[in-house]
């Protein structure tokens, strides 16, 4: 249930608002398909397989044996036809059956077999094993990187973007580019060797195989050329299509409250029937394929078959066995496999080629600046803070917050109001610094922000906010985040001061009730309950409460206020809420307005001075 | 998918023939080539005759001509027949969604139903087209080959027979071994995704509680058992083709072994031999594809029975009603005429345990207004979709106008009732194609005049193509606000008999919200309603301010309305209501419309008027 006041600005909304099309919005140097930032350069292919290197690097004995698995593999494969046409061969006629050259024949054949077989699953194996362990290193910089970006990367992002470059496009590299590559390795040897067999069987007619077989070639690339065309066609209706099925089942209910259904199944309909048009087009010439090229190497197996028998009759134009021209046949088969292949191979490849980018540009993205050598730790802070003249803005141009100086005592409770976008929470972003001020300092305990170690200046301050945040796991686990450490009595004494303990207690197993993502069957008022435990647990000095009721329903509100209250005794708290009760009793209510402080004063002073305060009190009303 | 093919098929049994048939031609001449070549061998060779090996060349490509021909033909009639019954199973699945209740669409989702109309229909087209192409050509091969080498010669044809079931085997074996692995690295996979979206949705309470370790560590133990199962998943996966080669391989020295044998004693020829390698080497080879052919027929028939799952489920709500309601009957006594009356109704959403809505008794006169109020969760979205039947009540009595909801057409009810969602909805076009979408007649009179009402005109005016102005999907191009006005503007379009708001004004601030509520009351005393009867509204909120005014209210909680009746009356007798009042309303208000009188000085707390969507769209 949407909670009836308009929900502000999300810290997050906020920064990735203003991000719009700015450099924020790249990785500071990823340049992956975004056509806005032209500046940076492509990262060339070579540029991206020697950073894959880097990654492979590590597990090179795979890659190795993987290699030389394959060029094992493939010449025993390759011994194969040969081994087959020698025992033939030896079968003339009646009578005319050499034996003992036979049975050596056979062994040669099962051991090659044999061998040819344990080298294929060899080279299978590693480069699976290869292409996980390298998916799996990317995947561990990927997750390493994202905990050390600024803030404002991740703002900046569609967060489903970020998870698909860590689950998905990691994917591509491992299974796209290494096997690939490894596919492409093994083509070419493949090439290579029938060649090199068909020379050491007979030049000559190994020369009429590689001139006859690039007529396969050139069949499959021009009907691959002339399918490409229409499938591009319909990829396009269909997304078409999907996207009018998205759009209207995703509103059909409306359809339904409208009566509209008639009206979008003609919508429909119009859409389909091109799509039927453009996709039988487009599944007939890609149809054309297998049974182009399978047309072409009946002819050239006709053409071999001729030649070759021709050879074993009148040795033109090579004297040849009849288990030679068998051989023949079966290498026209495997020769021309490979060059039919590559065009599906070297796509696979320029998908992954793109997925890498896209990894390789989360991996460039900047990173926070460590703290310097010897910061000092903010050990029992006081909870002091005072902002002074401070400036900051999120874009460079769009100035955000414009001289601000707020002086809080310690144990102060500071109200911030003011429309959306005036940056109010902006202020928590630069107080826990997510964010760095751009000018002006932000003191804690007297001693600017930028000075401390961040784990340390982080400690003393509890943050709840809009959005609970629940990860997968249990109640106990999700209380205890801030203090792994806690005893189960500690979390319990936490849950009771935040009046979370009642309804925990109620849950299937209590306290060990495992939550799914983001808390599942938990209202929003309990969610955020034990958001408040989980500071409650910390003692922070600092208390920064970011519209942390918005999202709850006036009565639950009143509910999870006393616990706000119990949270707020004796701390320094910085407010940000549209609820005036909670900032009715501050010490002190800022009002700000484009990114300045118009007003303040406590509520009474501020009604009574009648200006921006209590207008915008006032406009509440009808 | 037999369902489906029985019920698409019909239009397409021409092609369904005539394409396998074709292919069947091209698989016999594949089929013969062995053969030829064989006779090459031992004829031609043999009697060193150049005229009959060119005769047996000319045959051979004479073949491959006439094989590509049929085959073009089975290729197109496979486009033809799968892309013509993917085209009417996606229509007829959009049409039979557009007909589900609201019951049915809440037990599929959303987005299930998004990928069965886009994938799922996709994969039946494919494994269908996939169907008329291969699914003949390759056991059809396999067999064939089998046939014709046990032709050939039957002892030598027992080693067929043996290989053969091995490689089906070891296909089997390491199939049914791989397929739990897969899983478990899809779950995996999952759960790298959950790791990595917690990290993200959570970075502010991650950093500021310091544990960036900790998330690093919990994904990377994620991470590597991901790998670990995938490299165990590999290891078994990749035994598959050197197995199929070794089987194949050994098959081809036992018949050169036993076919020297034969050759030997006689009655046998090194031509058939080479006959009898190469048959032996398409078998197996088909057999490969067979085993592809029989996953993608898995997938299929997966897909089909999603699909089918849709197709089979019947809509919860008939339209069954045969004459239209005759409103001007109505509308002779409309001052004394009930608009909307609930009798004891009840509903329960399937399998829950508790009924969302239960025994609601109420009334509400033509041109009244009806506030329904409670807290989150309490049934009030629910008690009005009975109203335009968006459910149907399991129990009790519903009645619009004096008539049975279910006795109205459903096209009639849903024109005379206008419900205005939650959720603002807007689909992509123009902001005239979304106002148009309850009455495709209405004039750009009508459609401002519901624009004012719904407080939208002017922000409407100031863009710069007015009603022309573009929508994106989702109406994203417009504010959260601006988005609730449009809608309810739509709903105003078409003039309803009945307005139901359900709590769709959250977005607006207090200010436009009132101006909206009395621009609805301008309407109900206008009579503008085609009938000539005013406008009845129901208005579903969560702010006490927004239902106050109504001529009842009804109290909603767990689905019971615990209280009836006016503002004052329900201070007076209802707890629940009163304490909803108390939180929302400051002390002297309360006092003071306690007392039955209007509120001297306000001090709700509340929206900061600024803060909501005023000062966005400035």
């Amino acid at each position: 249930m949407p909670n009836p006041y308009a929900s502000t600005g999300s810290v997050a909304t906020v920064a990735a608002s203003v991000s719009g099309n700015d450099s924020l919005n790249d990785f500071g140097g990823g340049p992956e398909g975004s056509s806005r930032d032209s500046r940076v350069p492509r990262m060339g292919a070579r540029q991206v397989v020697r950073r894959l290197l880097g990654y492979v690097g590590p597990h090179r004995i795979s890659l190795v044996v993987s290699f030389a698995a394959s060029v094992a593999s493939i010449c025993l494969q390759l011994y194969v036809p040969i081994l087959i046409g020698r025992g033939i061969d030896c079968i003339l006629g009646p009578g005319e059956v050499d034996f003992d050259a036979l049975a050596g024949v056979l062994a040669m054949l099962a051991a090659v077999v044999v061998a040819a077989a344990v080298t294929q699953w060899l080279q299978g194996y590693c480069v699976n094993r290869l292409a996980c362990e390298t998916a799996r290193d990317l995947r561990l910089a990927a997750s390493a990187k994202l905990s050390r970006v600024p803030v404002s990367v991740i703002d900046g992002h569609a967060h489903g973007d970020l998870i698909s470059r860590v689950v998905n496009d990691v994917d591509q590299v491992g299974d796209g580019l290494l096997q690939g590559l490894t596919q492409l390795f093994s083509g070419v040897v493949t090439i290579v060797g029938t060649l090199g067999f068909m020379l050491a069987t007979s030049a000559p007619m190994a020369l009429v195989v590689v001139l006859v077989t690039p007529l396969s070639v050139f069949a499959a690339t021009a009907i691959a050329k002339c399918s490409n065309r229409s499938f591009t066609e319909q990829q396009r209706i269909q997304g078409g299509l999907g996207a009018y099925i998205e759009e209207y089942v995703g509103v059909q209910r409306l359809v339904a409250a409208c009566a509209y259904g008639e009206r979008s199944r003609a919508g429909f309909d119009a859409l389909n029937a091109e799509l039927y048009a453009v996709g039988e087009r487009a599944q007939f010439l890609s149809s054309l394929s297998n049974p182009g090229t399978r047309f072409i190497n009946n002819i050239i197996y006709a053409v071999v078959a001729v030649l070759g028998c021709l050879g074993v009759i009148t040795g033109f134009p090579a004297r040849l066995t009849v288990g030679e021209v068998q051989v023949f046949l079966s290498y026209a088969n495997q020769y021309t496999k490979p060059f039919n292949e590559v065009t599906g191979v070297i796509a696979q490849i320029q998908t992954a080629f793109a997925s890498a980018r896209r990894v390789f540009a989360l991996l460039d993205a900047s990173e926070v600046a460590p703290d310097a050598p010897g910061a000092p730790e903010l050990a029992d802070p006081r909870g002091a803070v005072a902002f002074e003249h401070v400036d900051f803005s999120y874009v460079a141009h769009r100035p955000l917050l414009r001289d601000i100086c707020i002086e809080a005592e310690p144990g102060a409770r500071v109200a911030l109001v003011g429309p959306t976008g005036c940056g109010k929470t902006t202020l928590i972003n630069l107080l826990l610094r997510f964010y760095d001020v751009d000018a002006g300092v932000l003191r804690v305990d007297g001693r600017p922000v930028g000075e401390y170690a961040r784990a340390s200046l982080r400690r003393s301050f509890g943050m709840v906010l809009q959005e609970s945040w629940l990860f997968e796991g249990t109640v106990h686990d999700n209380i205890a985040y801030g203090r792994p450490e806690a005893t189960r009595a500690q979390v319990e004494e936490a849950a009771r001061r935040a009046r979370a303990d009642a309804f925990i207690r109620a849950l299937p197993q209590g306290y060990d009730t495992v939550l799914p993502e983001g808390g599942g069957s938990l209202s929003q008022g309990q969610r955020q309950l034990l958001c408040i435990a989980r500071v409650m647990l910390t003692d922070p000095a600092v208390l920064l409460l970011d519209e942390a009721t918005s999202s709850i329903d006036t009565r639950t509100e009143l509910q999870v206020q006393a616990a706000f209250d119990e949270l707020m005794r004796d701390r320094t708290s910085f407010v940000v809420a549209h609820r005036l009760s909670t900032v009715r009793d501050a010490d002190c209510i800022l009002v700000m307005r484009d990114g300045r402080i118009v007003e303040r004063g406590r509520h009474e002073e501020l009604l009574a001075a009648d200006g921006a305060y209590a207008a915008l009190y006032r406009s509440q009303f009808a | 998918m037999f369902q489906l093919f029985r019920r698409f098929a019909g239009p397409y049994l021409f092609q369904i023939v005539v394409g396998p048939a074709c292919k069947l031609i091209e698989v016999l001449f594949d089929l013969l080539t062995p053969l030829v070549i064989a006779r090459m061998i031992d004829a031609a060779v043999a009697a060193r005759d150049v005229d009959a090996l060119l005769r047996y060349g000319v045959l051979l490509a004479g073949m491959a001509v006439v094989g590509i021909c049929f085959t073009l033909v089975c290729q197109k009639m496979a486009a033809l027949a799968s892309q013509g019954m993917g085209t009417a199973i996606r229509g007829a699945l959009f049409e039979h969604v557009n007909e589900l209740s609201y019951a049915e669409l809440d037990r599929f989702g959303t987005p299930s139903l998004i990928t069965r109309i886009t994938n799922d229909v996709n994969q039946v087209q494919l494994a269908i087209a996939l169907g008329i192409r291969q699914l003949i050509r390759w056991p059809f091969l396999a067999v064939g080959s089998m046939v014709a080498a046990l032709l050939i010669d039957v002892e030598l044809g027992v080693i067929f027979l043996e290989a053969t079931p091995l490689i089906g085997f070891v296909f089997w074996f390491v199939m049914a071994r791989c397929v739990p692995y897969f899983r478990q690295m899809q779950q995996k996979l999952d759960r790298i995704g959950l790791i990595t979206r917690e990290g993200l949705s959570g970075v502010r309470v991650v950093r500021a509680f310091v544990r960036e370790e900790h998330e690093r560590e919990r994904f990377a133990e994620a991470a590597r058992e991901q790998a670990a199962t995938a490299i165990a998943a590999g290891r078994l996966s990749s035994t598959l083709n050197p197995v199929t080669f070794l089987v194949m391989n050994l098959a081809v020295c036992a018949i050169l072994w036993r076919g020297g044998v034969r050759v030997d004693a006689g009655g046998f020829t090194q031509g058939q031999v080479v006959a009898f390698v190469n048959y032996m080497t398409q078998t197996l080879l088909s057999i490969v594809y067979v085993a592809n052919l029989v996953v993608v027929f898995t997938r299929a028939s997966a897909s089909a029975a999603r699909v089918n799952e849709v197709l089979r489920c019947v809509p919860g709500i008939a339209d069954e009603a045969t004459a239209p309601v005759d409103l001007s009957a109505v509308a002779a006594g409309a001052d004394e005429a009930l608009a909307l009356r609930l009798d004891g109704a009840t509903f329960s959403y399937p399998d829950a345990a508790a009924p969302a809505v239960e025994d609601v008794s109420l009334e509400l006169r033509c041109g009244g207004t009806l506030g329904v109020i409670g807290g989150t969760g309490s049934g009030k979205s629910t008690l009005v979709s009975l109203l335009p039947r968006l459910y149907d009540a399991t129990a009790g009595a519903v009645e619009v106008m004096g008539v049975d909801v279910r006795s109205w057409p459903l096209d009639q009810l849903r024109r005379a009732v206008s419900i205005v969602p939650q959720k603002a909805e807007l689909v992509s076009g123009t902001i005239r194609s979304n106002l148009l979408w309850r009455d495709v007649e209405a004039d750009d009179a009508e459609l401002w005049s519901a624009l004012e009402a719904a407080q939208a005109g002017e922000f409407v005016r100031a863009l710069p193509d007015g009603l022309d102005a573009h929508v994106e999907a989702g109406g994203a191009n417009f504010s959260g606000g601006q988005r609730q006005r449009l809608t309810i503007a739509r709903a105003l379009v078409g003039a309803p008999e009945v307005l139901i708001l359900d709590d769709s004004s959250s977005a607006l601030d207090f200010k436009t919200d009132a101006a909206l509520r009395a621009a609805v009351r301008g309407l109900a005393r206008a009579a503008t309603t085609r009938s000539g009867l005013p406008l009845t509204c129901v208005i579903v909120s969560q702010r006490v301010s927004s239902v106050r005014d109504a001529d009842r209210i009804c109290v909603m909680s767990h689905g019971r309305a615990v209280g009836l009746g006016p503002h004052a009356q329900l201070m007076e007798g209802c707890g629940l209501y009163r304490e909803i009042c108390a939180s929302q309303l400051s002390e002297a208000e309360m006092a003071a419309v306690g007392a039955g009188a209007p509120a001297a000085e306000p001090r709700r707390p509340g929206c900061c008027a600024t803060e909501g969507d005023e000062c966005r769209d400035a």
